[in-house]
């Protein structure tokens, strides 16, 4: 069979590239979720190897670990009934199955969770030399690492996060910042030249669905190693693996009261905030919610960070080494199905080569597999939750009526659970709401540019400014990027790397302040 | 027979200009035994405005000056106010509730805290940039930038010194600056206006409002290209009106009206870090 490549349109026309799959058999066992548009044939053999070699399922053991039938609150060492009595059911998002429930924890459970981390505070933790202190990190970083395979299955289960990336990326990461924040907690006098570092007292916590086990070591490792007590939140939907790092604190018999961890609802994470005996508030998650948290606070003499949502420009120069860029652009955006504050999701591409980009992501979108994110061989999992779908499929839906052309893999999806396929829209303009409003999934859009000077006014032209891409060959082009964009993060030939020494946070409406690193320490420490 | 004095009408001073207020509105400086001394620009919101939009265009130059140049300019500036001493120790002798001799301890202070400050504009990223150590094969490095355009309040009294302190350590990194001045004492900071004017401090990096503090709070808290506000006004209802412009664009926010301006902890280079944002960038390493 002759295959040929379509030509990209450049066309302002809104046309729809569509990519088909020639597998009769996996449409048989799959539904086609609803599309945006008509599909547009295209037969090329070269990508629809996955279709018709079908890969051999490589699913990772799931049924040795047991996922009990009900979750409590972790409050002063224990689990705990939640005052209400009520609980409230979490779902597997890959499968729509019901996982189990999970208390639903009021305002008279924060109290009580902040009265306990009070007294662990001031009985114990903060007494307690540095060097002990450390001492449990350690020993809880070493027990993460033991459970790295059950803790990444039941992440994958709880959050549809492919299980190629909990095992390779999140569970390894969760580990090293208990490792690494574990030795600072005796050398925090070395972090602040000339200044006394003191902890803060308790710290109320919130962190969002996108990478919930790993945003809970990014919060919990820093607060407990500088000498503060925690109250911690996870996203109402998904709160396994959080109340499974608390059996975890009682292994590593960490002193109760020390970390406790309520479950719950938006309005739980209210009382958190506004409990008078709160000294600090770090949250992660987005900017509208960011915005009303400062609204709380004001006043009330408490410590705050906010680590919000961004839309990331990636930027490819003509010089570029091109399929680099173009893996450094898939895991700019389609890395944990784009559920990424940072995630690359504006594509600034240099004119000249800009057809040749586009027909080569194309290609490379069609090759991501889609399916149970339980799958070894599987690239894009499950999106995290129903509204988040709607959500995803709504922005699309208005970058299409504003003009923007439609490119989408022709995978199938899954008849059960949400999901949505690769996607990237052409000629979107800056004023296009999919260039300035974060979608949070697997959709990217792309922009042309002449100049670099082009580039960086187009990259910095949001609200937010969490993080950037530059791809180029030429270093001097790399320093004079990395210093015009307006972004706490720059990644230069490569994208999305994250380490527990490396501080990562927002300019403008991304947020304020750093996690990790050395910069990372002082939202958690008062200097004397 | 008598001499007439020849009075003056203080102005703002916004751009490196020295326009009155677009309001057409005056107040009248008094001494604090009520004497009338001379009448001052009493700033409108417009007259805010016009200060960010000036502001916002010194940016880029000044950000991207080198820090040895910013700091010499600095340093300019500490020579400039040595220079004109004796005019600024008689305003704040005539003008605040200090005497000579305290005017003269302020004015020394605030010369000696510039020439301190100078010497930070190409140190204090090497004190507080770190290179990261990651576990990958990446070089990482995170360095301080300046955060922008930062709007700072001084306190009543000392009217120059905590100006000067709280000013330094924020346009040392870069930031551009609009600060609201002293309301009951309000000649010092803008006979420091004409001094700044004739430093090599670029039009536009220092801009001076005087007037009512109540009135410009609320858009000083709204404003949207405003990235920062350091806060030495020392009124709990003033501090949450602006904390409450945290809510509006994430403005970064600080307190310093607890500082005790007469000793050295004042020097305080975490100060610098209140509007600054750190960077982190990423490269592989790799042939």
């Amino acid at each position: 069979m002759k295959t040929k490549l379509k030509p990209v349109k450049l066309s302002a026309k809104r046309a729809v590239v569509r990519l088909r799959s020639a597998s009769a058999r996996q449409a048989k066992r799959t539904v086609a979720a609803p599309r945006h548009a008509p599909v547009v044939p295209l037969n090329d053999r070269r990508l629809t190897f996955g279709s018709r070699w079908d890969y051999a399922p490589a699913p990772e053991e799931s049924k040795n670990y047991v996922i009990p039938p009900q979750h409590e609150l972790f409050i002063n060492g224990k689990f705990v009934a939640p005052h209400s009595g009520k609980h409230f059911d979490t779902i597997n998002p890959a499968t729509e199955d019901k996982l189990t429930e999970i208390a639903l924890g009021d305002e008279a459970d924060v109290d009580n969770a902040v009265k306990a981390a009070r007294r662990a505070y001031d009985k114990v933790w903060s007494k307690m030399p540095g060097r002990e202190r450390g001492k449990y990190l350690f020993r809880i970083a070493r027990i993460i690492q033991e459970k790295m395979r059950e803790l990444a299955v039941l992440e994958t289960m709880d959050g549809g996060k492919p299980i190629k990336e909990t095992r390779d990326v999140d569970l390894p990461i969760v580990a090293a910042h208990f490792f690494y924040h574990a030795g600072w907690a005796d050398k925090l006098q070395y972090a602040f030249p000339g200044r006394t570092p003191r902890p803060l007292g308790v710290v109320s916590q919130i962190i969002p669905w996108n990478f919930p086990l790993l945003m809970a070591a990014w919060k919990i490792a820093p607060a407990i190693a500088c000498g503060n007590t925690v109250v911690i939140k996870p996203s109402k939907t998904t709160s396994i693996t959080l109340l499974r790092l608390a059996q975890i604190f009682q292994e590593a018999e960490l002193p109760e009261g020390v970390v406790n961890v309520i479950t719950g609802s938006a309005e739980t994470g209210t009382a958190m905030v506004k409990h008078p005996d709160v000294n600090k508030i770090a949250f992660t998650g987005s900017t509208e919610i960011g915005k009303q948290l400062a609204a709380m606070v004001v006043g009330t003499g408490k410590r705050l960070t906010l680590e919000l949502g961004g839309k990331a420009a990636n930027i490819v120069f003509e010089d570029a080494a091109i399929d680099q860029a173009i893996e450094g652009i898939i895991a700019g955006i389609y890395f944990n199905m784009g559920h990424v504050c940072c995630a690359g999701s504006r594509l600034l591409v240099q004119e000249s080569i800009y057809p040749k980009v586009v027909r080569k992501l194309r290609d490379r979108i069609q090759t991501l597999r889609l399916g149970n994110p339980l799958d070894k061989n599987t690239d894009i999992g499950a999106i995290n939750n129903k509204p988040q779908l709607e959500k995803i499929r709504a922005l699309v839906q208005c970058g299409v009526a504003e003009g923007a052309e439609l490119i989408q893999s022709s995978c199938a999806l899954p008849a059960k659970g949400y999901w949505y396929p690769p996607t990237f829209l052409t000629g979107v303009t800056a004023s296009h709401r999919v260039a300035q409003e974060e979608i949070f999934g697997p959709v990217l859009s792309v922009m042309t540019f002449r100049t670099p000077e082009e580039a960086f006014e187009r990259a910095n032209n949001t609200p937010y400014g969490l993080s950037a891409g530059v791809w180029t060959d030429k270093g001097s082009k790399i320093f004079k990027m990395v210093n015009k964009l307006r972004a706490g993060v720059v990644w230069a030939n490569t994208y999305n790397k994250f380490d527990p020494t490396s501080p990562f946070g927002g300019y403008k409406e991304s947020g304020f302040g750093r996690e990790g690193g050395l910069h990372g320490l002082s939202a958690y420490c008062r200097l004397d | 027979m008598n001499r007439l004095d020849v009075k003056k009408t203080y102005k703002l001073y916004i751009g490196g200009k020295f326009p009155r207020s677009e309001s057409g509105r005056y107040l009248p400086a008094k001494s604090v035994k009520g004497e009338h001394l001379d009448n001052f620009s009493h700033a409108s919101r417009k007259d805010f405005r016009d200060a960010v939009v000036a502001a916002r265009s010194a940016f880029d130059g000044w950000s991207k000056a080198t820090a040895y140049n910013r700091g010499q300019i600095l340093y300019r500036a500490a020579e400039m106010l040595q220079n004109r001493a004796a005019d600024l120790v008689a305003e704040i002798a005539r003008s605040t509730s200090f005497n000579s001799a305290e005017a003269k301890r302020e004015v020394t202070l605030a010369i000696d805290r510039l020439v301190h400050f100078a010497g930070w504009t190409d140190k204090y990223s090497q004190v507080f940039s770190s290179v990261n150590p990651v576990a990958s094969s990446h070089f990482n490095f995170t360095t301080p930038e300046p955060t922008g355009v930062v709007v700072v309040l001084a306190p009543d009294e000392p009217s120059l010194l905590a100006l000067v302190s709280l000013v330094a350590p924020v346009i040392l990194s870069g930031n551009t600056a609009i600060v609201v001045a002293s309301e009951k004492f309000p000649l010092p900071a803008a006979t420091f206006a004409e001094i700044l004017a004739t430093s090599d401090l670029p039009g536009g990096v220092v801009n001076i409002l005087t007037g009512k503090r109540a009135e410009l709070v609320p858009h000083i808290a709204t404003h949207m290209d405003v990235n920062a506000i350091v806060d030495g006004a020392g009124d709990p209802e003033i501090s949450a009106k602006l904390q409450a412009g945290v809510a509006t664009n994430l403005k970064r926010y600080a307190n310093h009206a607890a500082a005790d301006w007469f000793t050295a902890k004042v020097e305080d280079p975490y100060w610098i870090l209140d509007t600054v944002e750190f960077k982190t960038a990423w490269h592989p390493i790799g042939i």
